[in-house]
Protein backbone atom coordinates (compact mmCIF):
# COMPACT_ATOMS: atom_id res chain seq x y z
CA UNK A 1 0.00 0.00 0.00
CA UNK A 2 3.06 2.25 0.98
CA UNK A 3 5.18 2.47 -2.12
CA UNK A 4 5.96 6.41 -1.29
CA UNK A 5 8.20 5.59 1.25
CA UNK A 6 8.77 6.84 4.12
CA UNK A 7 6.88 10.31 4.38
CA UNK A 8 9.59 11.44 6.74
CA UNK A 9 11.97 11.10 4.46
CA UNK A 10 9.55 13.07 2.00
CA UNK A 11 9.24 16.05 4.33
CA UNK A 12 13.11 16.16 4.77
CA UNK A 13 13.49 16.00 0.92
CA UNK A 14 11.16 19.05 1.10
CA UNK A 15 12.74 20.93 3.76
CA UNK A 16 16.02 20.95 1.85
CA UNK A 17 14.13 21.76 -1.60
CA UNK A 18 12.51 24.75 0.35
CA UNK A 19 15.99 25.76 2.20
CA UNK A 20 17.71 25.98 -1.14
CA UNK A 21 14.77 28.20 -2.80
CA UNK A 22 14.68 30.40 0.14
CA UNK A 23 18.32 31.10 -0.44
CA UNK A 24 18.12 31.22 -3.90
CA UNK A 25 15.25 34.02 -4.26
CA UNK A 26 16.74 35.64 -0.93
CA UNK A 27 13.18 35.56 0.70
CA UNK A 28 14.11 35.27 3.76
CA UNK A 29 11.84 35.33 7.58
CA UNK A 30 9.05 33.58 5.61
CA UNK A 31 5.67 32.96 7.25
CA UNK A 32 4.61 29.17 6.91
CA UNK A 33 1.05 28.28 7.07
CA UNK A 34 -0.45 25.44 6.43
CA UNK A 35 -4.08 24.42 5.16
CA UNK A 36 -6.57 22.21 7.22
CA UNK A 37 -5.87 19.45 8.16
CA UNK A 38 -3.48 17.31 6.53
CA UNK A 39 -1.55 20.58 5.04
CA UNK A 40 -1.15 21.55 8.79
CA UNK A 41 0.51 18.33 9.77
CA UNK A 42 2.96 18.61 7.18
CA UNK A 43 3.90 22.40 7.79
CA UNK A 44 4.26 21.66 11.47
CA UNK A 45 7.03 19.16 10.34
CA UNK A 46 8.86 21.58 7.98
CA UNK A 47 8.36 24.46 10.45
CA UNK A 48 10.43 22.40 13.10
CA UNK A 49 13.14 21.63 10.57
CA UNK A 50 13.50 24.63 8.73
CA UNK A 51 13.79 26.61 12.63
CA UNK A 52 11.44 29.15 11.16
CA UNK A 53 11.21 32.35 14.14
CA UNK A 54 7.43 33.17 12.95
CA UNK A 55 4.90 30.83 14.35
CA UNK A 56 2.86 28.44 12.20
CA UNK A 57 -0.16 29.92 10.92
CA UNK A 58 -3.30 27.52 9.93
CA UNK A 59 -6.02 28.16 7.15
CA UNK A 60 -9.49 27.07 6.78
CA UNK A 61 -10.78 27.55 3.77
CA UNK A 62 -14.21 26.28 4.33
CA UNK A 63 -15.40 29.84 3.84
CA UNK A 64 -13.79 30.72 0.44
CA UNK A 65 -14.89 27.11 -1.32
CA UNK A 66 -16.62 27.41 -4.80
CA UNK A 67 -18.74 24.39 -3.98
CA UNK A 68 -20.46 25.72 -0.83
CA UNK A 69 -23.93 25.91 -2.63
CA UNK A 70 -23.62 22.49 -3.53
CA UNK A 71 -22.35 20.61 -0.87
CA UNK A 72 -22.75 22.29 1.77
CA UNK A 73 -20.94 23.54 5.09
CA UNK A 74 -18.04 21.55 6.71
CA UNK A 75 -19.27 21.58 10.45
CA UNK A 76 -16.48 21.95 11.54
CA UNK A 77 -14.48 24.74 10.57
CA UNK A 78 -11.44 25.95 12.52
CA UNK A 79 -10.89 29.62 12.50
CA UNK A 80 -7.70 30.30 10.77
CA UNK A 81 -4.86 31.68 12.70
CA UNK A 82 -2.24 33.58 11.20
CA UNK A 83 0.49 34.70 14.04
CA UNK A 84 0.85 37.92 12.69
CA UNK A 85 0.44 40.34 9.71
CA UNK A 86 1.19 38.89 6.81
CA UNK A 87 1.46 42.54 5.21
CA UNK A 88 4.76 42.75 2.99
CA UNK A 89 5.49 38.95 3.95
CA UNK A 90 7.06 36.11 2.50
CA UNK A 91 4.28 33.16 2.38
CA UNK A 92 5.29 29.61 2.70
CA UNK A 93 2.01 27.70 2.06
CA UNK A 94 1.74 24.46 2.76
CA UNK A 95 -0.70 21.79 1.48
CA UNK A 96 -0.90 18.02 1.72
CA UNK A 97 -2.20 17.07 -1.77
CA UNK A 98 -2.17 19.40 -4.71
CA UNK A 99 -5.00 18.34 -7.09
CA UNK A 100 -7.62 20.47 -8.65
CA UNK A 101 -6.35 23.39 -7.52
CA UNK A 102 -9.43 24.63 -6.29
CA UNK A 103 -8.04 24.77 -2.50
CA UNK A 104 -5.17 26.95 -3.45
CA UNK A 105 -6.89 29.29 -4.99
CA UNK A 106 -9.33 29.25 -2.30
CA UNK A 107 -6.36 29.77 -0.10
CA UNK A 108 -4.69 32.52 -1.78
CA UNK A 109 -8.21 34.44 -1.71
CA UNK A 110 -8.38 33.91 1.98
CA UNK A 111 -5.07 35.36 2.64
CA UNK A 112 -5.64 38.52 0.66
CA UNK A 113 -8.44 38.87 2.92
CA UNK A 114 -5.79 39.47 5.53
CA UNK A 115 -3.86 41.26 3.93
CA UNK A 116 -1.03 41.50 1.15
CA UNK A 117 2.08 39.42 1.12
CA UNK A 118 5.21 40.04 -0.68
CA UNK A 119 5.20 36.85 -2.22
CA UNK A 120 3.45 33.45 -1.73
CA UNK A 121 5.07 29.89 -2.56
CA UNK A 122 3.42 26.92 -2.36
CA UNK A 123 4.79 23.52 -1.19
CA UNK A 124 2.70 20.25 -1.58
CA UNK A 125 3.81 17.02 -0.13
CA UNK A 126 2.09 14.95 -3.39
CA UNK A 127 1.16 16.31 -6.41
CA UNK A 128 -0.94 14.62 -8.78
CA UNK A 129 -2.18 14.48 -12.31
CA UNK A 130 -5.82 16.32 -12.50
CA UNK A 131 -5.23 20.37 -12.60
CA UNK A 132 -8.54 22.25 -13.57
CA UNK A 133 -7.10 25.63 -12.60
CA UNK A 134 -3.64 27.09 -13.65
CA UNK A 135 -1.85 26.32 -10.58
CA UNK A 136 1.21 24.84 -9.86
CA UNK A 137 3.59 24.36 -6.96
CA UNK A 138 6.98 25.77 -6.13
CA UNK A 139 7.85 22.54 -3.86
CA UNK A 140 6.59 19.36 -4.50
CA UNK A 141 7.80 16.17 -2.14
CA UNK A 142 6.22 13.29 -4.66
CA UNK A 143 4.57 13.28 -8.11
CA UNK A 144 2.05 10.76 -8.45
CA UNK A 145 -0.25 9.63 -11.95
CA UNK A 146 -3.46 8.98 -10.42
CA UNK A 147 -6.78 8.51 -12.93
CA UNK A 148 -9.46 10.59 -12.09
CA UNK A 149 -11.62 7.77 -9.99
CA UNK A 150 -8.63 7.16 -7.55
CA UNK A 151 -7.83 9.56 -4.65
CA UNK A 152 -5.11 9.71 -2.65
CA UNK A 153 -5.60 10.98 1.20
CA UNK A 154 -2.92 11.52 4.26
CA UNK A 155 -4.03 10.86 7.49
CA UNK A 156 -2.12 11.10 10.46
CA UNK A 157 -1.41 13.36 11.99
CA UNK A 158 0.68 10.60 14.00
CA UNK A 159 1.75 8.50 12.15
CA UNK A 160 1.15 9.84 8.66
CA UNK A 161 0.12 7.66 6.20
CA UNK A 162 -1.19 7.88 2.26
CA UNK A 163 -3.40 5.80 0.78
CA UNK A 164 -4.99 5.87 -2.72
CA UNK A 165 -8.64 4.86 -2.81
CA UNK A 166 -11.02 4.48 -5.83
CA UNK A 167 -14.75 5.87 -5.85
CA UNK A 168 -17.18 4.22 -7.90
CA UNK B 1 -45.83 20.01 15.16
CA UNK B 2 -45.74 20.46 11.35
CA UNK B 3 -44.91 24.20 12.56
CA UNK B 4 -41.42 23.71 14.06
CA UNK B 5 -40.30 20.79 11.46
CA UNK B 6 -40.74 23.13 8.66
CA UNK B 7 -37.31 24.48 9.69
CA UNK B 8 -35.76 21.39 8.98
CA UNK B 9 -35.43 19.65 6.11
CA UNK B 10 -35.65 15.49 5.17
CA UNK B 11 -31.71 15.34 6.03
CA UNK B 12 -32.23 17.49 8.99
CA UNK B 13 -30.23 19.93 8.27
CA UNK B 14 -31.48 23.74 8.95
CA UNK B 15 -33.73 24.81 5.99
CA UNK B 16 -35.72 27.81 7.53
CA UNK B 17 -34.71 29.25 11.50
CA UNK B 18 -38.16 29.83 12.96
CA UNK B 19 -37.60 29.18 16.70
CA UNK B 20 -35.93 27.14 19.17
CA UNK B 21 -38.25 24.32 20.07
CA UNK B 22 -38.34 21.84 17.41
CA UNK B 23 -34.20 21.94 17.29
CA UNK B 24 -32.38 19.42 18.61
CA UNK B 25 -28.63 19.31 20.96
CA UNK B 26 -27.07 18.40 17.85
CA UNK B 27 -27.85 20.71 15.71
CA UNK B 28 -27.92 24.08 18.28
CA UNK B 29 -24.40 22.70 19.26
CA UNK B 30 -23.51 22.64 15.40
CA UNK B 31 -24.79 26.35 15.02
CA UNK B 32 -22.59 27.37 18.05
CA UNK B 33 -19.87 25.78 16.59
CA UNK B 34 -20.33 27.45 13.44
CA UNK B 35 -20.46 30.56 14.75
CA UNK B 36 -17.47 30.01 16.78
CA UNK B 37 -15.17 30.52 12.93
CA UNK B 38 -16.95 33.06 11.90
CA UNK B 39 -16.29 35.21 14.74
CA UNK B 40 -12.01 34.85 13.09
CA UNK B 41 -13.47 36.80 10.79
CA UNK B 42 -13.16 40.17 12.18
CA UNK B 43 -9.69 39.79 12.62
CA UNK B 44 -8.76 39.66 8.80
CA UNK B 45 -8.16 43.24 7.37
CA UNK B 46 -11.36 42.47 4.85
CA UNK B 47 -14.25 41.28 7.19
CA UNK B 48 -15.92 39.31 4.73
CA UNK B 49 -15.92 35.66 3.43
CA UNK B 50 -17.14 35.26 -0.30
CA UNK B 51 -19.89 32.04 1.38
CA UNK B 52 -23.60 33.96 0.07
CA UNK B 53 -21.50 36.36 -2.55
CA UNK B 54 -24.04 36.48 -5.56
CA UNK B 55 -26.92 36.02 -2.56
CA UNK B 56 -29.71 38.70 -2.06
CA UNK B 57 -30.98 39.07 1.52
CA UNK B 58 -34.33 40.75 2.29
CA UNK B 59 -34.34 42.04 5.50
CA UNK B 60 -38.45 42.42 5.60
CA UNK B 61 -39.27 44.32 9.15
CA UNK B 62 -42.65 45.01 10.07
CA UNK B 63 -41.68 46.12 13.53
CA UNK B 64 -38.70 48.93 14.42
CA UNK B 65 -35.58 47.42 15.56
CA UNK B 66 -32.73 49.02 14.91
CA UNK B 67 -29.98 46.65 16.49
CA UNK B 68 -31.26 43.55 15.18
CA UNK B 69 -31.57 44.71 11.62
CA UNK B 70 -28.02 46.33 11.68
CA UNK B 71 -27.09 42.89 12.90
CA UNK B 72 -28.34 40.92 10.72
CA UNK B 73 -27.38 43.17 8.20
CA UNK B 74 -24.15 43.14 9.41
CA UNK B 75 -23.69 39.64 9.17
CA UNK B 76 -25.39 39.41 5.77
CA UNK B 77 -22.68 41.80 4.69
CA UNK B 78 -19.99 39.44 6.32
CA UNK B 79 -20.64 36.68 4.38
CA UNK B 80 -20.81 39.12 1.30
CA UNK B 81 -24.44 38.84 0.01
CA UNK B 82 -26.62 41.86 -1.17
CA UNK B 83 -29.22 43.51 1.34
CA UNK B 84 -32.29 44.50 1.00
CA UNK B 85 -33.51 46.85 4.37
CA UNK B 86 -37.66 46.75 3.57
CA UNK B 87 -39.34 48.55 6.84
CA UNK B 88 -43.28 47.98 6.53
CA UNK B 89 -44.92 49.83 9.57
CA UNK B 90 -48.59 48.59 8.87
CA UNK B 91 -51.42 47.35 11.48
CA UNK B 92 -51.04 44.18 13.79
CA UNK B 93 -52.28 41.60 11.88
CA UNK B 94 -51.23 39.29 9.34
CA UNK B 95 -53.04 40.72 6.20
CA UNK B 96 -53.59 37.32 4.24
CA UNK B 97 -53.16 38.62 1.17
CA UNK B 98 -51.35 41.84 1.43
CA UNK B 99 -48.77 40.06 2.69
CA UNK B 100 -48.94 37.37 -0.17
CA UNK B 101 -48.36 40.17 -2.35
CA UNK B 102 -45.92 41.26 -0.72
CA UNK B 103 -44.08 37.89 -0.69
CA UNK B 104 -44.67 37.50 -4.32
CA UNK B 105 -43.36 40.54 -5.27
CA UNK B 106 -40.14 39.84 -3.93
CA UNK B 107 -39.88 36.67 -4.92
CA UNK B 108 -40.39 37.85 -8.36
CA UNK B 109 -36.68 39.78 -8.02
CA UNK B 110 -35.39 36.83 -7.35
CA UNK B 111 -34.54 37.26 -4.24
CA UNK B 112 -32.74 33.93 -1.50
CA UNK B 113 -33.74 34.75 1.99
CA UNK B 114 -36.56 36.87 4.43
CA UNK B 115 -35.35 37.95 7.69
CA UNK B 116 -38.61 38.77 8.87
CA UNK B 117 -39.59 40.66 12.13
CA UNK B 118 -43.25 41.13 12.93
CA UNK B 119 -45.58 42.24 15.80
CA UNK B 120 -47.41 39.45 15.29
CA UNK B 121 -46.50 35.55 16.58
CA UNK B 122 -46.34 33.02 13.61
CA UNK B 123 -45.62 35.86 11.03
CA UNK B 124 -42.28 33.78 10.26
CA UNK B 125 -43.74 30.69 9.81
CA UNK B 126 -46.83 32.05 7.84
CA UNK B 127 -44.12 33.65 5.60
CA UNK B 128 -42.02 30.20 5.59
CA UNK B 129 -45.06 28.06 4.80
CA UNK B 130 -46.27 30.42 2.09
CA UNK B 131 -43.23 31.44 0.04
CA UNK B 132 -41.31 30.08 -2.75
CA UNK B 133 -39.25 26.90 -1.78
CA UNK B 134 -35.67 27.82 -2.69
CA UNK B 135 -36.30 30.79 -0.15
CA UNK B 136 -34.95 30.63 3.28
CA UNK B 137 -36.62 32.29 6.57
CA UNK B 138 -35.17 33.70 9.29
CA UNK B 139 -36.88 34.65 12.40
CA UNK B 140 -36.07 38.05 13.69
CA UNK B 141 -38.68 38.17 16.42
CA UNK B 142 -42.40 37.50 16.16
CA UNK B 143 -44.85 38.54 18.83
CA UNK B 144 -44.13 37.23 21.95
CA UNK B 145 -43.77 33.79 20.47
CA UNK B 146 -40.08 33.50 19.82
CA UNK B 147 -36.68 35.33 18.98
CA UNK B 148 -34.64 32.56 18.30
CA UNK B 149 -31.19 34.15 16.92
CA UNK B 150 -31.35 36.35 20.21
CA UNK B 151 -31.38 33.11 21.86
CA UNK B 152 -28.98 31.39 20.16
CA UNK B 153 -26.64 34.64 20.84
CA UNK B 154 -27.22 34.28 24.26
CA UNK B 155 -26.06 31.13 24.34
CA UNK B 156 -23.17 31.28 22.45
CA UNK B 157 -22.01 34.19 25.18
CA UNK B 158 -23.22 31.72 27.55
CA UNK B 159 -20.62 28.80 26.27
CA UNK B 160 -17.67 31.56 25.83
CA UNK B 161 -17.60 32.74 29.16
CA UNK B 162 -19.39 29.99 31.34
CA UNK B 163 -17.37 26.84 28.98
CA UNK B 164 -19.81 24.06 26.99
CA UNK B 165 -20.83 22.64 30.26
CA UNK B 166 -24.76 23.96 30.50
CA UNK B 167 -25.54 21.00 32.99
CA UNK B 168 -23.06 22.66 35.91
CA UNK B 169 -24.72 25.89 35.37
CA UNK B 170 -27.64 28.13 37.53
CA UNK B 171 -29.11 30.73 35.08
CA UNK B 172 -32.05 33.10 35.96
CA UNK B 173 -34.08 35.21 33.77
CA UNK B 174 -35.43 38.42 35.22
CA UNK B 175 -38.31 40.98 34.19
CA UNK B 176 -41.05 40.97 31.83
CA UNK B 177 -41.41 36.88 31.43
CA UNK B 178 -44.96 37.79 29.97
CA UNK B 179 -44.26 39.62 26.91
CA UNK B 180 -40.88 38.45 26.13
CA UNK B 181 -40.38 36.27 22.90
CA UNK B 182 -36.86 36.70 24.11
CA UNK B 183 -37.13 34.98 27.64
CA UNK B 184 -39.66 31.49 25.61
CA UNK B 185 -36.47 31.10 23.28
CA UNK B 186 -34.11 31.04 25.88
CA UNK B 187 -35.84 28.73 28.25
CA UNK B 188 -36.24 27.01 25.47
CA UNK B 189 -32.50 26.50 24.36
CA UNK B 190 -31.31 26.27 27.87
CA UNK B 191 -33.27 22.93 28.48
CA UNK B 192 -32.24 21.66 25.02
CA UNK B 193 -28.68 22.44 26.25
CA UNK B 194 -29.22 20.54 29.78
CA UNK B 195 -28.79 23.19 31.72
CA UNK B 196 -28.34 22.53 35.50
CA UNK B 197 -31.23 24.87 36.80
CA UNK B 198 -33.30 27.31 34.67
CA UNK B 199 -35.52 30.19 36.66
CA UNK B 200 -37.75 32.88 35.77
CA UNK B 201 -37.67 35.83 38.43
CA UNK B 202 -41.18 38.10 38.18
CA UNK B 203 -43.49 40.06 39.67
CA UNK B 204 -46.81 37.88 39.08
CA UNK B 205 -48.08 40.31 36.57
CA UNK B 206 -45.62 39.99 34.50
CA UNK B 207 -45.99 36.49 34.45
CA UNK B 208 -47.70 34.26 31.71
CA UNK B 209 -50.67 31.83 33.54
CA UNK B 210 -48.85 28.60 34.45
CA UNK B 211 -45.33 30.07 33.79
CA UNK B 212 -44.07 26.77 35.93
CA UNK B 213 -44.72 25.11 32.38
CA UNK B 214 -42.30 27.18 30.16
CA UNK B 215 -39.55 24.58 31.84
CA UNK B 216 -38.23 27.03 34.30
CA UNK B 217 -38.74 27.81 38.12
CA UNK B 218 -40.70 30.38 39.39
CA UNK B 219 -39.47 32.92 41.73
CA UNK B 220 -41.71 36.48 42.65
CA UNK B 221 -38.57 37.36 44.62
CA UNK B 222 -35.53 38.96 42.99
CA UNK B 223 -33.19 37.63 46.15
CA UNK B 224 -34.15 34.05 46.09
CA UNK B 225 -34.13 34.09 42.76
CA UNK B 226 -30.94 35.01 41.97
CA UNK B 227 -29.57 33.33 44.41
CA UNK B 228 -25.99 31.52 44.00
CA UNK B 229 -26.96 31.81 40.73
CA UNK B 230 -24.25 31.93 37.61
CA UNK B 231 -25.59 33.24 34.68
CA UNK B 232 -28.82 36.56 35.60
CA UNK B 233 -30.43 37.42 32.06
CA UNK B 234 -32.25 40.69 32.58
CA UNK B 235 -34.92 41.78 30.19
CA UNK B 236 -36.08 44.88 29.01
CA UNK B 237 -39.43 46.25 30.46
CA UNK B 238 -41.59 46.01 27.00
CA UNK B 239 -43.40 49.13 27.58
CA UNK B 240 -45.07 49.25 24.35
CA UNK B 241 -46.59 46.02 24.67
CA UNK B 242 -48.15 46.50 28.20
CA UNK B 243 -51.89 47.87 27.53
CA UNK B 244 -53.10 47.97 31.10
CA UNK B 245 -51.89 48.12 34.79
CA UNK B 246 -48.86 45.74 34.78
CA UNK B 247 -46.98 47.69 37.55
CA UNK B 248 -47.70 49.97 40.01
CA UNK B 249 -44.35 52.35 38.54
CA UNK B 250 -40.91 51.81 37.21
CA UNK B 251 -39.63 53.10 40.39
CA UNK B 252 -41.39 50.64 42.41
CA UNK B 253 -40.35 47.96 39.99
CA UNK B 254 -36.40 48.92 40.20
CA UNK B 255 -36.71 48.59 43.90
CA UNK B 256 -38.04 45.39 43.89
CA UNK B 257 -36.55 43.93 40.47
CA UNK B 258 -33.56 46.13 39.14
CA UNK B 259 -30.50 44.87 39.63
CA UNK B 260 -28.13 46.86 41.27
CA UNK B 261 -24.67 45.65 43.13
CA UNK B 262 -25.87 45.16 46.40
CA UNK B 263 -28.33 42.97 45.34
CA UNK B 264 -25.53 41.04 43.34
CA UNK B 265 -24.19 39.81 46.23
CA UNK B 266 -26.83 36.93 46.14
CA UNK B 267 -25.64 35.34 43.03
CA UNK B 268 -22.65 33.49 42.73
CA UNK B 269 -19.61 35.82 43.02
CA UNK B 270 -18.26 34.64 39.28
CA UNK B 271 -21.88 35.81 38.41
CA UNK B 272 -22.45 36.85 34.78
CA UNK B 273 -24.96 39.60 34.12
CA UNK B 274 -26.68 39.79 30.50
CA UNK B 275 -29.52 42.17 29.11
CA UNK B 276 -30.71 41.88 25.31
CA UNK B 277 -30.88 45.15 24.50
CA UNK B 278 -31.81 48.26 24.84
CA UNK B 279 -31.30 48.83 28.49
CA UNK B 280 -33.68 51.37 30.28
CA UNK B 281 -30.75 52.63 33.35
CA UNK B 282 -32.71 52.92 36.31
CA UNK B 283 -35.15 50.59 35.47
CA UNK B 284 -34.07 47.00 34.99
CA UNK B 285 -30.72 47.36 35.81
CA UNK B 286 -28.39 50.04 37.48
CA UNK B 287 -25.71 51.52 35.84
CA UNK B 288 -22.75 50.56 37.51
CA UNK B 289 -24.04 46.74 37.14
CA UNK B 290 -24.67 47.58 32.86
CA UNK B 291 -21.19 48.81 32.70
CA UNK B 292 -19.60 47.16 35.48
CA UNK B 293 -16.89 43.81 35.15
CA UNK B 294 -19.67 41.09 35.07
CA UNK B 295 -21.70 42.63 32.41
CA UNK B 296 -21.37 40.87 28.94
CA UNK B 297 -24.02 43.22 27.03
CA UNK B 298 -21.56 44.42 24.43
CA UNK B 299 -19.79 41.17 23.96
CA UNK B 300 -23.52 39.66 23.50
CA UNK B 301 -23.99 42.27 20.46
CA UNK B 302 -20.78 41.03 18.90
CA UNK B 303 -21.31 37.63 19.14
CA UNK B 304 -24.78 38.21 17.84
CA UNK B 305 -23.01 38.86 14.18
CA UNK B 306 -21.11 35.64 14.28
CA UNK B 307 -24.53 33.66 15.52
CA UNK B 308 -26.35 35.37 12.77
CA UNK B 309 -23.61 34.53 10.20
CA UNK B 310 -23.79 30.99 10.95
CA UNK B 311 -27.58 30.52 11.31
CA UNK B 312 -27.72 32.55 7.69
CA UNK B 313 -24.73 29.82 5.78
CA UNK B 314 -26.37 26.89 7.30
CA UNK B 315 -29.82 27.54 6.12
CA UNK B 316 -28.65 28.88 2.35
CA UNK B 317 -25.61 25.98 2.24
CA UNK B 318 -27.32 22.34 0.37
CA UNK B 319 -29.92 23.85 -1.51
CA UNK B 320 -28.96 22.60 -5.00
CA UNK B 321 -28.78 18.78 -4.35
CA UNK B 322 -29.26 16.24 -1.58
CA UNK B 323 -25.98 14.42 -1.58
CA UNK B 324 -23.02 15.49 0.73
Amino acid sequence: MNDFGNIQDIIADMAGQLSEEIARTGKHQPVMVGIHTGGVWIAEHLHRLLAIDEPLGSLDISFYRDDFTRIGMNPVVRPSQLPCSIDDRHIILIDDVLHTGRTIRAALNELFDYGRPASIMLAALIERSGRELPIQANIVGRHIELSPGEHIKLSGPDPLRLEVKKTA
Amino acid sequence: MSRHNLQIDKNGRLRHFLSISGLNRQLMTEILDTAESFAGVTAQTVKKVPLLRGKTIVNLFFEASTRTRTTFELAAKRLSADVLNINITQSSTVKGETLLDTLRNLEAMHVDMFIVRHADSGAAHFIAANTAPHISVINAGDGSHSHPTQAMLDMYTIRRVKGPDFGALRVAIVGDILHSRVARSQIHALNILNTGEVRVVAPKTLLPAHAESLGAQVYNDLQAGIKDVDVIIMLRLQRERMQGAFLPSEHEYYELFGLTEEKLVHASPDVTVMHPGPINRGVEMDSDVADGPRSVILEQVTHGIAVRMAVMSMAMSRKEGPSG
